[in-house]
């Protein structure tokens, strides 16, 4: 299926997906249905590097709070722009501040890619277990950085005002949650573009055999550099609407330790090897994390999932999707 | 510049240094010599934290006791891991993507398990020296960092002794460099390397004692480590351990000068830094093989 | 007529080992050489770093006129240079046919200037899954062939990325009579077509009938370099290689 057609069908799927929620009626559907989705964009930029290039990132957290953040930061200056702007600039300042959430969404990604360009040209030249260990790493240090930075409010949390309404769509969750199915859309859609292409040729060869990738004259770094980039853009992106979504931000919500673990068990338990393992991963473990959230605790929720991340690791190694197909692998046997 | 303040900077990092070399011995075993990228290490040591915090206020036994008893236990529990590690990926050759995932649920796990456990308060043990402090002039030695620092040089010369003197050590020196070798010796590669990952694991109990001693522990804390254990690693040479030691000192140091002076928010920067350094600069380390 | 490929004074040491004590080497354009020596002594480490796989500390390589020094791997696999490895590596989650897609589109396209179109890389792909005899594998996962198969594979991948010079790393090992006479014509072929070929190999029959330069290699040193012929006659060859 060429991409723009596959692009059309899984904005079919999204709207479909909205009007029966908006048929439902309930608000707490889009709310929880606005994490399920975050996840597929946290799960599907995860596996571009993690599944398709092989390379770990523990620290999916980092990138995406520093989506969340820089939308704190351009928010927080809309509001004190006559605070730090002279004055002949302010009136200008005002006119374009404080930018629209599809802005921030770009500049959060933009901001996160850089970052994760930045890591990535420091520590992808050695073996992957190092670029994993870095990652972790990085979340503890950004986290250190947002805790210190009190124009962002630092360790005591910044506030964001939601606006109440949007034209159109009506209540602002519910905006919220277009915007999130956009990126889902536009993330699976890119993830399955590079499957089918000469980059994802070059990735699979990556995680593969490095050096044989090497020697066959693909330019390991470059492309991993480009992987690296590609995800944390988009971990960034789904960290920008965050702070709107949670109304006040603390660094310990931003990176979150079930952010790391669901970026990860999600793709691994949907499977790594395609763009519907992190999509199934994260409807499944999200759908069941809004459950047990409300009827168990959310640390044993956290459990399971860690639990389920162990058990897949060791026994179904290509998820649910490496499952299905060995399943009907076995079946076409005669 | 204020020396007194500096001077006991210095002596309180290279205390605290002495602590993280202990805290880092298991890494510089399971990373540096077998290739294991165990980052659930820092896990194991809040167990042990949590476990001589148990023991300390139920039967008052002071937890360096306590961490000396639980040895065989944790070295039986690092047996056990390996061995699911080695079946269920080293020996299908399988991506390190995969081994990677394993021990990053294990930390995960661990982690929930002691938040429900024990919650998220601050755990602390007594024991008699913690509070009193050495004084020299304007030098303080608390004596709760000061002892964990000697145990920790003990455990450090005893892991020395033990890869340099016994056929045992030697041996896993060697399967670090020359598996085909060891086989030929009639070693057991599979067998030196489960023996060389509960050592690992067993050193975790003596530092979760030393940790709870030094500051009070919360299941957190051990995210903190992860980044500080694997930059000493680093920057000593993966399998060096003299060279973890020297590592060790210097990001303790580090780490305090810029906590004294910076504040201690800072701390945990210090030693990402240093790993990216250090892995963009000289990544074989300071000793590296 | 110049050296396509010139090695000077290659040395390479791993801790205190030194696995390459000062290589010269000469290969001329379209020349069949052969390069032999006991296990151990530097082959395979030469051939890595000749090709970027490792980086040499000391000594200088220079290709088609131009100075490798300090070129990753991919690039001197882009300005001509071919290998196959030793211990084969597969892409394992890729077909026969997609692995052998990787040098197409990462060497070949990217050489040509000009985009290969889909049904070229497939025809070309076929092509050389044929001339290997893997072509009714083409569409099987590298964990359903045989060791011997494996080799083919790598043959035929470091053939994919259209070399000027490529270095066959004991490429025949294991191979029956026949297969071996299979690969030495096919090697023979892509010679004459204008590739220039290093062959790495144990069997000696297949080094001696295609060889016509024989280097001999012993505890990273070079210790003959001439007619085949004249070096299996060498003293020191002899005492070197057969005393092992």
């Amino acid at each position: 299926m060429r991409t723009p057609l596959f692009a059309l069908c899984a904005l079919a799927v999204a709207a479909l997906v909205f009007f029966a929620l908006r048929l439902i009626g309930n608000e707490y559907y889009f709310v929880a249905g606005y994490t399920i989705v975050q996840y597929i964009v946290l799960a599907t930029a995860w596996n571009i590097l993690g599944g398709y290039t092989g390379y770990v990132n523990f620290g999916s957290a980092a990138f995406f709070a520093v989506g969340a953040y820089s939308s704190v930061a351009l928010i927080t200056f809309a509001n004190s722009i006559d605070d730090l702007l002279p004055e002949s600039v302010a009136p200008l300042a005002h006119s374009i501040f404080p930018l629209p959430l599809g802005v921030m969404v770009v500049i959060g990604g933009l901001v996160s890619g850089v970052v994760g360009y930045g890591m990535g040209y420091l520590t992808l030249r050695l073996r992957g277990a190092f670029f994993a260990i870095a990652t972790l790493a990085l979340a503890v240090v950004l986290q250190t950085l947002v805790v210190n930075w009190d124009f962002v409010g630092g360790s005591s949390g910044a506030y964001v005002i939601r606006p109440d309404s949007v034209p159109l769509v009506g209540s602002y969750v519910q905006y919220l949650f277009i915007l999130m199915l956009l990126m889902a859309v536009v993330a699976v859609t890119i993830a399955r573009t590079i499957e089918h292409s000469k980059l994802g040729y070059g990735f699979a060869a990556i995680r593969d055999d490095e050096l044989a990738a090497e020697a066959s004259g693909v330019p390991t770094l470059q492309l991993k550099l480009i992987a690296t980039a590609l995800s944390g853009a988009l971990m960034g992106m789904a960290g920008a609407p965050f702070p709107y979504f949670i109304g006040f931000l603390q660094p310990q919500s931003a990176f979150g330790l079930e952010y790391a673990v669901n970026s990860i068990a999600m793709p691994m338990i949907g499977g790594t090897m395609s763009w519907v393992g992190p999509l199934i991963g994260a409807i499944l473990l999200g759908t069941v994390q809004q459950v047990a959230n409300v009827t168990i605790s959310s640390a044993v929720n956290l459990l399971i999932v860690g639990l389920l991340l162990i058990g897949f690791v060791i026994v179904a190694p290509n998820g649910i999707v490496g499952l299905v197909q060995d399943w009907t692998r076995a079946r076409r046997k005669p | 510049m204020d020396f007194p303040l500096l001077i006991n900077a210095i002596i309180a990092g290279l205390l605290i240094g002495g602590f993280y070399a202990a805290v880092t011995a298991g890494i510089s075993i399971s990373f540096g010599m077998l290739d294991i990228v165990n980052i659930a290490h820092p896990a194991f040591i809040i167990l042990g934290s949590y476990i001589a915090y148990i023991v300390n206020i139920k039967l008052g036994i002071d937890p360096i006791i306590v961490s000396i008893i639980m040895l065989p236990a944790f070295y039986l529990l690092g047996d056990v891991i390996y061995r699911v590690y080695y079946q269920s990926f080293e020996k299908r050759g399988a991506e390190s993507l995969r081994g990677l995932a394993f021990f990053f649920g294990v930390l995960f796990v661990t982690e929930v398990v002691l938040i429900l456990t024990f919650g998220v308060d601050y755990r602390y043990v007594e024991a008699p020296y913690i509070g009193p402090a050495l004084s020299f002039s304007f030098v303080d030695l608390p004596l709760r960092i000061l002892v964990p620092f000697i145990v920790s040089l003990v455990l450090f010369g005893a892991l020395q002794l033990l890869v340099s003197r016994t056929f045992t050590g030697r041996a896993i020196m060697a399967v670090s460099q020359d598996q085909l070798a060891l086989r030929l010796m009639a070693v057991d590669p599979i067998r030196i390397k489960r023996i060389a990952f509960g050592c690992s694991i067993a050193t975790a109990a003596v530092a979760g004692a030393l940790l709870i001693i030094i500051q009070p522990v919360e299941p957190s804390v051990g995210r903190e480590y992860i980044g500080r254990v694997f930059a000493i690693c680093v920057l000593g040479g993966l399998g060096s351990l003299p060279g973890t030691l020297i590592a060790a000192l210097l990001i303790g140091v580090v780490e305090s000068i810029t906590s004294t002076f910076y504040g201690p928010s800072w701390a945990p920067a210090v030693s990402f830094g240093f790993l990216l350094l250090t892995l963009a600069f000289r990544p074989s380390g300071l000793l590296g093989r | 007529m110049s050296a396509l490929l010139q090695v000077r004074g290659i040395s390479k040491r791993f801790g205190g080992f030194v696995a390459l004590d000062g290589i010269n080497l000469d290969v001329q354009p379209g020349e069949r050489l052969g390069l032999i020596g006991p296990n151990g002594s530097g082959k395979s480490t030469l051939v890595n770093c000749i090709c970027g796989t490792l980086q040499n500390e000391v000594g200088t390589v220079h290709f088609d006129g131009q100075a490798m020094d300090g070129l990753a791997a991919h690039q001197r696999t882009h300005r001509g240079l071919s290998r196959s490895f030793q211990l084969p590596r597969p892409f394992a989650s890729l077909s026969l046919a997609d692995n052998l897609k990787i040098p197409m589109f990462y060497t070949v396209h990217k050489r040509s200037g000009t985009p290969l179109h889909a049904d070229n890389i497939d025809a070309r792909c076929a092509e050389l899954l044929r001339l290997v005899g893997l072509a009714a594998k083409a569409h099987h996962r590298p964990r359903d062939l045989t060791q011997v198969e494996m080799r083919k594979l790598e043959l035929a991948r470091a053939m994919a990325a259209e070399p000027k010079l490529l270095i066959a790393d004991e490429a025949m090992a294991g191979l029956s009579q026949s297969e071996i006479s299979e690969i030495l014509a096919l090697l023979k072929r892509l010679n004459e077509s204008g590739i220039t070929i290093i062959l790495i190999e144990h069997i000696m029959s297949a080094v001696m009938s295609f060889s016509q330069r024989l280097v001999v290699l012993v505890t990273g040193k070079k210790i003959a370099d001439g007619k085949p012929e004249a070096v299996v006659r060498d003293p020191e060859v002899v005492r070197a290689y057969i005393g092992e």
